[in-house]
């Protein structure tokens, strides 16, 4: 927990009576069990005033006198209990966005509240229209109505107002510029009618429209916070640390940031490298799955470089610092995947396009309304005006503005409740019309993780011999052989030394045993057939014939199943890899690929997204390791499985999670049928303008009409959206 | 007509019980974690 130790001060917030607090994202906890043993642990130590889980938020927060304990202490603690803890600054993380949230909820409330009691007052005006009430109650009911709605507009219409002037400084329209104006003008309005005496008020109309509109925006909002905590935790465990060794051979503890150009780095068996360097000494395998996307190691030596983001296997490694921060290859890919991002920015999303013809559709009626009124008939600027203000009224876009929030929060959830996490805010639009699918090949499509293909030809006997050798290392293959062979007893062996870069050696009744590469084990690879693998090793033991053991990369489970469906509704399939030829292609038959690119470095795969973007195609990109991220932001959209690097999965719209490639199918589905919903809603809000339109213009739109009107398409849009949810999660239709 | 006049008071105040009662919770941020609160009703000390 070295990462931990020397950045935690700064996030230690100082409270009165020499109080400390420390913020933590806790990953890990997923239960009551979690709760209790991080809080009794806490609560047992000395100094601690209170420790709180939220379970929600996967988060912690511990008060402590300062005097008895401190920071990293604590942090130690809950990380010796088994979570992974994190500080974090609540404020830089999601303080605003907490804080408008809220502010979001108590605007709906107050609204609510109003929307309430106005129509209970409206109903019985209502029902007055008939029944004889008398002109003073009316005018009563009014006044009260008047009192509860004024104040409402003003606060619980800020969002909508803050977000139309915004909108309007920048010499565009959006939904929100109909919404305040009708808001304002059917209040002040009402306002005006009150005074005057007259028959007709839209109070209701204006708070129960500011109520549909603002449960709509709370439910979006919500759904996507939900998702962004979950992406703003992988951002946070990024965080790193370095041991550097000095000049007098003594070894310190500093962040990533801290590291210059020419020190020294310690970098343990199993760390990941924090810089990129060159080795000064000791030799090694690395794993440079995440920036190469090959699952087998590398071996170094003195002199190699190594990159930042790899990861050290099996020997201690001192690296001289060549380049850190931004200077490092993995800097660089950062800076490729926010180049490609760019474009991305530039989608405008479907409810902003109905917007831009929307908006300026209904203020043109609006206004044709109240010069027909004028020219054509002799009642007079105010009634003219009357007539114009309740088509904004009725025009407004109650439903419209339910029409996408309202499927995207059910599409959200029904994805969430698959494992399937929606980043981006228009993730789903865009997935909606996906043609192409290209595929990363390690990580992606297999599990990058390595099997003994040829198991079967080789006796228990000489497996278990081998397991026993590769129980004492870390290397990939040797993890894949004990793997194969499991629980079972191995036979005993002494003198065991591992080469890094070699393989092992060890000893069995004074006889040599060797395991590992062919000349390691003295085998002439000339004249025998290189089998199809991804990799071949040996087990030499002394006195009789070497065996190969063969790996393969293992294919997801349901891979093929994917692709299959995925061409049957008229996807194309495209595999990407950094991998040789051989196996890829290999592997591209195994599948049914027909269309598949190998040896591809980051960069490659970035312009081939962006080529297909060129001819046309809307790419869904499907990766997993440093090396797809620029290609990830370069797609239309992009997913990535949750074991992808946290980069990755910053990158991508969606991150699934599990072993299953269905989610992918899956969510396209459900993209293109929340779509479809959002459209139909959209055709079921504009059938409802069609036949109110023309009645307000008429100057016939009462406000009962407009307040059953606007209720029931809010209701009908509501209900399609429900829709969703009975539709089955499956991998095709 | 008399009676609105208690109505109409009383159907007010208890609209505003519940949203005071509704901005009190916020405050008090009983909906800060829905989840925990469901499994924190398994843990029978504390």
């Amino acid at each position: 927990m070295n990462a931990i130790t020397p950045t935690v001060t700064p996030y230690v917030i100082e409270l009165p009576e020499d109080v400390r607090r420390l913020n933590l994202m806790v990953a890990s906890v997923h239960c009551a069990g979690c709760i209790r043993k991080i809080e009794g642990a806490l609560h047992k130590t000395p100094g601690v005033i209170n420790a709180r889980v939220n379970l929600s938020t996967r988060r912690l927060v511990v008060d402590w006198h300062a005097p008895e304990n401190n920071a990293s202490r604590l942090v130690q603690l809950v990380s010796d209990l088994g979570f992974p803890a994190t500080p974090y600054d609540p404020e830089m993380l999601s303080g605003a966005n907490a804080r408008e949230e809220s502010r979001l909820l108590k605007s709906m409330a107050v609204a609510g509240f109003a929307a309430a009691n106005v129509m209970l007052l409206s109903i019985a005006v209502w029902a007055g229209y008939d029944g004889g009430m008398g002109d003073a109650t009316r005018g009563l009911f009014h006044w009260i109505s008047a009192m509860i709605a004024l104040p409402v507009v003003v606060y619980s219409g800020m969002p909508f107002f803050k977000s139309a002037l915004i909108a309007l400084k920048g010499r565009s329209l959006n939904m929100d510029v109909p919404i305040s104006l009708a808001v304002i003008l059917a209040s002040g309005m009402s306002l005006h009618q009150t005074i005057q005496g007259a028959q007709h008020t839209y109070f209701d109309a204006s708070v129960t429209l500011l109520f549909f509109l603002l449960v709509g925006r709370y439910l979006d909002r919500r759904a996507r916070s939900k998702a962004r905590s979950a992406a703003e935790q992988l951002v946070t465990l990024t965080a790193t640390s370095a041991t550097i060794v000095n000049g007098d051979g003594s070894m310190q503890t500093l962040a990533v940031s801290q590291v210059e150009k020419g020190m020294t780095v310690l970098v343990a068996a199993g760390d990941r490298i924090p810089v990129d360097g060159q080795i000064l000494s000791g030799e090694s395998d690395v794993d440079a799955s995440l920036v190469t996307g090959e699952s087998l190691p590398a071996n170094v030596a003195p002199q190699t470089l190594v990159y930042a983001g790899t990861l050290n296997l099996s020997q201690p490694l001192t690296i001289t610092v060549k380049a850190c921060g931004d200077g490092t290859l993995l800097a660089e890919i950062v800076r490729l995947m926010e180049a490609a991002e760019q474009g991305r920015a530039k989608y405008v999303q479907i409810a902003d396009r109905v917007a831009a013809i929307y908006a300026p559709a209904v203020h043109i009626l609006s206004a044709a309304t109240f010069i027909g009124w004028m020219m054509f008939t002799n009642a007079g600027w105010e009634a003219s005006l009357m007539a114009a203000i309740a088509v904004l009224i009725i025009t407004c876009p109650c439903a419209l503005g339910l029409a996408v929030p309202a499927v995207q929060v059910v599409a959200t959830g029904r994805l969430l409740q698959h494992g399937v996490l929606l980043k981006s805010s228009h993730g789903l639009e865009r997935l909606s019309n996906v043609d192409t699918v290209v595929f990363d090949k390690t990580g992606t499509l297999t599990t990058a993780e390595l099997h003994l293909t040829n198991g079967e030809d080789i006796s228990d006997d000489v497996l278990a011999l081998a397991a026993a050798l590769a129980q004492h290392s870390n290397h990939p293959l040797s993890r894949a052989i004990t793997k194969t062979w499991g629980q079972r007893p191995c036979p005993d062996v002494s003198n065991i030394s591992e080469t890094p870069g070699f393989g092992l050696e060890a000893t069995q009744n004074g006889k040599n045993v060797r395991l590992g590469k062919a000349d390691w084990c003295g085998v002439d690879l000339d004249g025998i057939p290189a089998p199809f693998a991804s990799a071949v090793i040996w087990l030499a033991h002394e006195g009789s014939e070497p065996l190969q053991l063969i790996f393969q990369d293992t294919l997801r489970n349901d891979a093929l199943e994917t692709i299959n469906a995925l061409r049957a509704s008229g996807m194309d399939v495209i595999m990407l890899s950094g991998d040789r030829e051989s196996t890829v292609s290999q592997m591209a038959q195994a599948l049914g690929i027909d269309h598949y690119a190998a040896e591809q470095l980051p960069a490659h795969k970035v312009h081939f997204v962006e080529d297909l973007a060129k001819a046309g195609r809307h790419v869904l990109m499907v990766g997993d390791g440093i090396n797809d991220a620029p290609a990830l932001a370069a797609g239309h959209v992009s997913m990535s499985p949750a074991s992808a690097a946290d980069i990755s999965q910053n990158a991508a719209d969606l991150v699934f999670q599990g072993n299953s490639l269905a989610s992918i199918p899956a969510s396209i589905r459900t993209a293109r049928m929340a779509h479809g919903l959002v459209k139909q809603n959209f055709a079921l809000a504009f059938l409802y303008n069609a036949i109110a339109v023309p009645l307000a213009m008429a100057g016939l739109a009462t406000p009962l009409f407009a307040a059953v009107a606007m209720s029931s398409s809010s209701i009908v849009v509501t209900l399609n959206a429900l829709r969703l949810r009975l539709t089955k999660w499956s991998i095709s239709s | 007509m008399s009676a609105l006049s208690i109505l109409i008071p009383a159907a007010l105040f208890l609209g505003l019980l519940g949203l005071v009662g509704f901005f009190w919770a916020l405050k008090n941020r009983q909906f800060d974690d829905l989840d925990g609160a469901a499994e924190r009703i398994l843990l029978d000390d504390d």
